[in-house]
């Protein structure tokens, strides 16, 4: 086990040297002078160009400046943002916790609803219950989920008047954060009414962006368990004569949940993209929105340093899955 | 003899096509999907006829009208218009040009890309193998739309360099789907054959190997067909594709986004839209996929 861990992480090394050079050349191939690029609106007299050049490290070799980028990038150091003034990694974490909030609401309603679907929909192949489900789950897989989340904000806020349009809890409570997680930290304050607030704030948000992941895994666990249902020993366990249940839950299910838990790992790619478009619906104040206000102030350390720790953060979210896939599947483990 | 063997070519592509048809045609989802596709292709062709009005003309006397069933709905304009007067079906029926073209470009841009780059790997292995697969899985690490946001934000916003982008970020399926056939086609004895009878590297990549790797590029082609015009239409949505007064739908819901509580019309129907034409591709890929995998179709 040992092996195969070290192996999946020594393969991560180029991975994760390819990440920082496309993140440090993101600044070096934006057009125009980095040093302009940074003072924005403002106009520089050429002494101060001059010493900023020389500040940022723009005057030497690239390969020098590459060299740097990765040792501060190691150290935690990625930048400054250049509106907030604030260390950008300092940022990112006090943002964070939002999109992992969200993120986990969104696959946890994913899985709840997608996998029982999946799973039923196979067990009762070809009937009404699967052609629904079917059908959803493509109209799911196909949803513009920035439209979708417009459509519930005009039906649920506007109309109904039943969740609120944005933020993450009502502007009437107020706590210090303890663990980032806006329902926990209500919960915490022990004020009334806070969690049910932090809750409505987190319900929309969560179903628009876990629509993807769930129709992603109601189709991927139904055709893995029609795959196991057609299995031999599923047929001899039907023929020991041991219950349905016992022989889809316990039988068919554990091999059919192989694939199906790579799927779950590989929505986090999903979750992060779609959290670019939930949160800025919903004026969410996590990363996704960060980023892409980001990118209409031109402030580039904050664009580059998330992107780089975004990356980070699937890569090592794939490491985990794949590990987690060893640890269910030894034929992987020994796999050279 | 040169003619039998002519015509005997001719009826075996003909036998395959029917056997196609055959299988694609039991899939109801993917039919409907297919006439949906076909219809859209006409209106977008056919947009300036079609289009009750110009997409860009504004009517000031008359805007944010309800669609035509609701009260205050006009004949003229079917679907309302939006807060500067324009037509919204107009609208829609000329970004369905988008939509297509888009789609056609960003495949176009990652199938070639993809098929090169995984004809190269596959065939050459060794250094130029690894060299290509690990940026691809540089390319995989990013979230796709974040990456195509960034990549927009170095090339400029607009939506030439956001079809790019998006071409850019799908191009690992392809590569990874044709380096996976090549590697386990290459060995096999009708490739051997070719090469025994004197076939260059050149040919034995592009003419004997390529054909037979076509299938699951064929389907991961629709589906990106699909995708594409998503994730474009997300990056118009978040201001950095197509500009305005571009009617491209992504663009449509960014220009209406302010006025959803008053006028559900200008939200719902470019998002409809954009739902409608990405599900009737998905349900082509899927019939695709039935139709043109082997293993299904015995089972």
């Amino acid at each position: 086990m040992l092996a195969f861990l070290l192996r999946r992480i020594g393969l991560l090394i180029p991975t994760f040297i390819g990440v920082t050079i496309a993140a440090f050349g993101f600044i070096r191939l934006l057009p125009g002078d980095p040093v302009l690029l940074m003072a924005g609106e403002r106009g520089l007299t050429p002494e101060r160009h001059a010493e900023l050049l020389k500040q940022f490290g723009f005057d030497r070799p690239i390969y020098e400046q590459y060299f740097d980028y990765l040792v501060g990038v190691l150290q935690g150091d990625l930048g400054n943002s250049l509106v907030t003034k604030k260390p950008v990694f300092e940022e990112f974490f006090t943002l964070f916790p939002a999109t992992l909030e969200l993120s986990i609401c969104a696959i946890i309603f994913a899985i709840a609803l997608g996998l029982p679907a999946g799973i039923i929909a196979a067990v009762k192949r070809g009937s009404v219950f699967d052609h629904s489900v079917m059908s959803t789950a493509l109209v799911g897989y196909s949803m513009p989920i920035f439209w979708l989340g417009l459509l519930f904000i005009m039906l649920f806020s506007g109309l109904l008047g039943w969740t609120p349009v944005s933020g993450r809890i009502s502007l009437l409570y107020f706590f210090e954060p303890v663990t980032g997680l806006m329902t926990v930290d209500a919960f915490l304050s022990g004020q009334p009414g806070a969690v049910r607030s932090a809750l409505s704030h987190l319900i929309l948000p969560t179903i628009v962006l876990g629509t993807i992941p769930m129709a992603v895994i109601a189709r991927q666990t139904r055709s893995a368990m029609l795959e196991v249902l057609g299995e031999d020993y599923v047929r001899t366990a039907k023929a020991k004569g041991l219950p349905p249940v016992r022989v889809i839950g316990l039988h068919a299910l554990r091999n059919a949940l192989i694939p199906v838990i790579t799927t779950i790992g590989l929505q986090v790619g999903v979750l992060l993209a779609g959290a670019i478009l939930t949160e800025t619906i919903f004026s969410w104040p996590g990363i996704g929105k960060w980023i892409v206000d980001s990118i209409s102030r031109r402030d580039y350390p904050s664009v580059q340093g998330g992107l780089l720790m975004i990356a980070v953060i699937v890569m090592l979210v794939n490491l985990t899955v794949d590990v987690l896939y060893g640890l269910v599947n030894p034929r992987i483990r020994h796999q050279r | 003899m040169a003619d039998v063997a002519v015509s005997s070519s001719v009826n075996v592509k003909r036998a395959v096509l029917a056997e196609f048809w055959y299988y694609f045609r039991e899939n109801t989802g993917a039919v409907i999907g297919l006439w949906f596709f076909v219809l859209l292709v006409l209106v977008a062709i056919g947009a300036d006829i079609v289009a009750p009005h110009e997409p860009n003309l504004q009517y000031r006397d008359s805007l944010l009208v309800p669609p035509v069933w609701q009260e205050g709905g006009q004949w003229r304009f079917l679907l309302g218009t939006d807060a500067v007067g324009r037509d919204v079906l107009s609208r829609l029926i000329h970004g369905s040009r988008f939509s297509l073209f888009i789609g056609c470009v960003v495949v176009s841009i990652a199938l070639s890309g993809g098929i090169l780059l995984g004809l190269i790997a596959g065939y050459f292995r060794g250094f130029v193998d690894t060299f290509i697969m690990r940026v691809m899985d540089v390319i995989l690490s990013f979230p796709s739309l974040l990456l195509a946001l960034v990549l927009v934000a170095v090339l400029g916003p607009g939506l030439v360099n956001a079809m790019n982008a998006i071409g850019i970020v799908l191009l690992p399926h392809f590569v990874r789907l044709t380096r996976a056939s090549v590697m386990a086609e290459r060995e096999k004895e009708y490739v051997v054959a070719a090469r025994v009878a004197g076939a260059g590297r050149l040919r034995l990549m592009f003419m004997t190997i390529l054909p037979n790797c076509l299938a699951p590029l064929i389907v991961q082609a629709t589906l990106a067909f699909s995708t594409a015009i998503l994730d474009v239409a997300a990056l118009g949505f978040l201001g950095q594709g197509a500009q305005p007064p571009t009617p491209e739908w992504g663009t449509l819901l960014a220009e209406a986004r302010e006025f959803m509580l008053r006028a559900w019309w200008v939200v719902t129907f470019p998002g409809l839209a954009i739902l409608t034409t990405v599900l009737a591709i998905n349900l082509i890929g899927d019939g695709l996929r039935d139709a043109l995998d082997p293993k299904l179709k015995r089972s």
